[in-house]
């Protein structure tokens, strides 16, 4: 592999690059997905290639090919040369790089059990089980539970004589049910939705998540959906739990402070940011005790590796410290153009896309009541569980999440459950809003395994750590 | 790229070393490049040669499916074995009957030579046009130009053997003063079909007339949507329920309403991926020959699209709308269309006291599938109407609006369509006028 590569590296000097860098990348992934008693998907695959990034007369092209031979991969160098070539015929400045010193270095996800070990009869057998005590409820029509796993094998070596193996392990297990009756449908899912808890990690995460212990329950509150009432359309205190909250920093805070869409590089597809430049250090974006880090070295987090696609090391940064915005995600040509250092968040969903700027660890952190504190301290208000739906304005300012269900609390009580729970407002106001903050206790780090960005698409994972959280003055039951 | 030929041996291959009941293979095997551009100038541009080969097996009803993209033969081997392997340790489906058999689909002629062969030097080309433009009226543009080729061979143990080879072009930009923007996109098989030029124009002409929007109260509004905004809708609405798979878990709004009218009767939406009005394919990813599917007719639901598996279900014929196994979404359209009307968009525009025109929604998703219940964002030229006439650009609104209640409330429909894509292929649309639109929330820009 050492010799592919420094062929690739050596040709596109040759073809003029300036910088070059190149990733080859093994994938595998398992995915098991069991409905109503069958099997409805179980599959493994497995993708393998190299790209390679290329500097020319100060303008970026990128190629790849999933023919790891040694002819391929000087055609493939020459190739990005010539598409940088061509982006230099069109462009209003030098790409310029923000100095890292070159790494020869290696990381590897830590684990406890590696799940491609892990017989498929044993997933498929806890899985099933779950599932089974979902279906024991006559109104659930969709019974659902799911493993996903992906291994991810790369090498990173550039011009400046970066070389770095990278061995990534992410799993992920869910349940999920879904009752529908009389022109009413309602899903619950544990311990979150869209395919539940994700991390990197093994196997080990399955059977921590208890999955069939919180059948029952889960087929209970769906079915309870039904006849629940419908969320009330007003202005009143909100709690979200963590892993709603996860998404809300996600959607609000995670994509707005990264540097691309800040500078425009973003505009055309997923849009820009209302916290530009002059924004820093100035804007309180949140109140006194919002603190939010952006972490690429947490344990499990599903951002969580050793090095960026571009060398540089994981690391924590932050982003707002006691509601001030202090701090931006960037990659090596961003920090340069703004005078900062980087901070290692470029990051590519495989060997066949070039690195963009996306979120690592995105974290709100705990603040110090308990969690049962904070809803003994709530004398009137909602509290809303597990996303259902999402959307956001594209300077991420306006945006509205809906979730599987509400609690109505009174009097420091959670109380009648409620069905269709959405809830709007405005970034800012809504983070100033925020008057509570669960511990630590209850602060757990939430797998985001979804996050499309670019063009062409990429998807990457990304992790929030998130207790639950508290907000004055809130929008319920929109469009009701 | 993997010719057709080469394709061709590698499924006959797969299929003869198998030691399956049934067995289907698919491979995908493609190239294609695209260039970004912002701040009026190329930022990322890319190229990738990639394929992608899946083994999907049945034995004693289990089924079992593997992929790789390494296609020597001890790969191809491994991924047989792996797809075996997964077969023996599941359970028999009981509603699984067969893959689909032979049937004969249309020849069609799909690929483009230019397209193909299109260079990073001539896609800079076709960017300045777009960027010279936007620096001649001050503006900023921004946006993606891609272009490939791909080949698509899907081989049973049946008899189902198609291969076809296709060029697909697109542009996407957004044109952007301080305080306004405006988008426009296109669709082709050839790349030079498309008018740059023209493109430009239309998306400088949206960010100059909505520069400085004024902010109006969200409520009830008539709205204009344009056919981007339009196929945005109709999108959510085919993936929420006119699937045969949501239909028959009765998650679908159509679920139990075949035969009913669920909206207006100007409303006739059907789905047809051998048309030639639309990026089109002569089969689905199982081989079976894509069929015309009438969907919603004058307002009465018609219809869901159905693969192999879920005709089977009802002891019906699959449509020819299968997407690549495994699959957890079941059939889906992937070419819709919205029917035309008689009205020009001047005239839609003039019949209107007062009322917002949409360019595109923004970050759309679905609140409620079973109530088609849709939220979202205006985005990149939103107008006021008043007295008949587009008086200034107005701040992007949210939308929260049940999909079905909207085509209850359309008032005219335009003659002229546009190409759009959607999250699964195509949507051809018209431009819509519907009453009582209810937009719930403004943003601050």
């Amino acid at each position: 592999m050492r010799e592919f590569i420094y062929l690739g590296l050596n040709a596109a000097k040759s073809y003029g690059a300036t910088y070059a860098d190149i990733r080859v990348i093994k994938f595998k992934t398992q995915s098991i997905s069991i409905k109503n008693g069958k099997a409805e998907e179980i599959s493994d695959s497995e993708s393998y290639g190299f790209g390679i990034r290329t500097l020319v007369s100060g303008a970026w092209g990128f190629a790849s090919s999933f023919d790891i031979s040694k002819k391929e991969v000087q055609k493939t160098a020459s190739l990005s040369c010539d598409i940088a070539r061509a982006s230099a015929s069109l462009k209003n400045e030098d790409v310029i790089l923000a100095s890292i010193e070159p790494i020869s270095g290696s990381y590897k996800t830590p684990i406890k059990i590696d799940p491609f070990t892990v017989p498929l009869e044993d997933k498929l057998s806890i899985l099933f089980e779950a599932e089974e005590i979902l279906r024991k409820k006559k109104e659930v029509k969709i019974s659902q539970s799911s493993m996903n796993f992906i291994f991810k094998d790369q090498i990173f070596a550039s011009t400046e004589g970066a070389w770095i193996k990278q061995e990534i392990m992410m799993s992920g297990a869910g349940i999920e049910a879904t009752a529908i009756s009389e022109g009413d449908m309602q899903v619950r899912s544990y311990p979150n939705s869209h395919g539940g808890q994700f991390i990197t990690g093994g196997y080990e995460l399955v059977s921590g998540l208890q999955l069939k212990e919180n059948a029952e329950r889960v087929a209970s509150e769906a079915v309870g959906l039904l006849k629940a009432k419908e969320c009330p359309s007003k202005i009143t205190t909100i709690i979200l739990d963590g892993s709603q909250l996860a998404l809300q920093v996600h959607e609000s805070i995670g994509h707005p402070v990264e540097l691309d869409r800040v500078l425009g590089m973003e505009a055309s597809f997923a849009g820009t940011s209302f916290l530009t430049l002059d924004k820093l250090n100035q804007l309180k974006i949140g109140s006194e005790i919002v603190n939010i880090t952006a972490d690429a070295t947490i344990p499990t987090g599903l951002g969580s590796f050793g090095y960026d696609d571009e060398g540089v090391p994981a690391q924590k940064t932050d982003i707002v410290k006691n509601g001030l915005f202090v701090g931006y995600i960037n990659s090596r040509e961003t920090a340069a153009k703004t005078g900062q250092l980087p901070n290692g968040a470029m990051r590519a969903d495989g060997w066949n896309r070039i690195p963009l700027i996306r979120m690592t660890n995105v974290n709100l952190l705990p603040g110090k009541p308990s969690f049962d504190e904070l809803i003994a301290d709530t004398k009137d208000g909602i509290y809303l569980e597990t996303n259902k739906s999402w959307s956001i304005d594209d300077k991420r300012l306006n945006f509205q999440f809906g979730t599987e269900i509400g609690w109505e609390i009174k009097n420091g009580k959670m109380e009648k459950m409620l069905k269709n729970p959405n809830y709007t407002g405005i970034t800012p106001k809504f983070w100033n809003s925020c008057n509570g903050i669960a511990n630590k206790d209850s602060w757990i780090v939430w797998g985001t395994p979804n996050c499309g960005k670019g063009e062409p698409m990429q998807v990457i994972q990304t992790g929030h750590g998130a207790s639950p959280a508290r907000f004055r003055n809130i929008q319920v039951g929109v469009g009701k | 790229m993997i010719s057709e030929k080469k394709m061709g041996k590698i499924l006959k291959e797969i299929l003869e070393m198998s030691p399956a009941d049934q067995t289907e293979a698919l491979l995908i095997s493609q190239n294609s490049a695209l260039t970004r551009f912002a701040n009026n100038q190329i930022h990322q541009n890319v190229a990738e040669k990639n394929a992608k080969l899946s083994i999907r097996v049945i034995k004693n009803k289990r089924t079992g499916t593997a992929s790789t993209n390494i296609l020597g033969k001890k790969s191809i081997k491994e991924v047989l074995e792996k797809a075996l392997k997964i077969a023996g340790n599941v359970s028999p489906d009981p509603d699984f009957k067969s893959l689909p058999k032979k049937k004969k689909c249309k020849k069609m002629e799909l690929f483009s030579k230019n397209t193909a062969e299109y260079q990073p030097i001539d896609r800079a080309k076709d960017v300045s046009v777009l960027i010279s433009k936007a620096n001649q009226k001050e503006l900023n543009a921004a946006g993606a130009l891609s272009t490939g080729e791909i080949t698509i061979g899907i081989a049973n143990s049946l008899g189902v053997f198609e291969i076809t080879s296709l060029t697909e072009a697109d542009i996407n930009t957004v044109f952007m003063s301080s305080n306004s923007s405006g988008y426009v996109d296109s669709y082709a098989k050839e790349v030079r079909k498309i008018d740059f030029h023209k493109l430009a124009d239309i998306a400088s002409e949206k960010a100059l007339r909505s520069i400085d929007p004024i902010a109006i109260n969200p409520g009830s509004y008539t709205v204009i949507l344009e056919p981007a905004a339009v196929a945005d809708m109709l999108t959510y609405l085919a993936f929420c329920g006119l699937g045969a798979l949501a239909y028959q878990e009765g998650r679908s709004f159509i679920s139990g309403k075949l035969g009913g009218k669920i909206t207006g009767e100007n409303i006739t939406i059907w789905d047809d991926g051998t048309s030639p009005n639309t990026l089109r394919m002569p089969f689905d990813f199982e081989g079976t020959p894509k069929q015309k599917v009438m969907l919603i007719e004058n307002g009465v639901a018609k219809n869901v699209v159905y693969d192999s598996y879920t005709a089977h279900k009802e002891d019906k014929e699959s449509t020819g709308h299968a997407l690549p196994a495994p699959n957890i979404y079941g059939p889906q359209p992937s070419n819709l269309f919205l029917k035309n009307g008689d009205y020009s968009v001047d005239e839609m525009i003039a019949s209107t006291k007062k009322g917002i025109l949409v360019t595109r929604f923004h970050y759309t998703n679905m609140e409620d599938p079973l109530k088609t219940m849709l939220t979202g964002m205006t985005r990149d030229g939103t107008f006021l109407i008043e007295n008949g006439e587009i008086s200034c650009g107005i701040k992007n609104l949210r939308f929260t609006q049940n999909i079905l209640k909207a085509l209850s409330n359309v008032e005219m429909i335009s003659k002229e369509t546009e190409l759009k894509q959607a999250f699964l292929g195509f949507c051809r649309a018209p431009t819509l006028k519907i009453s009582k639109f209810n937009f719930t929330g403004v943003t601050e820009f």
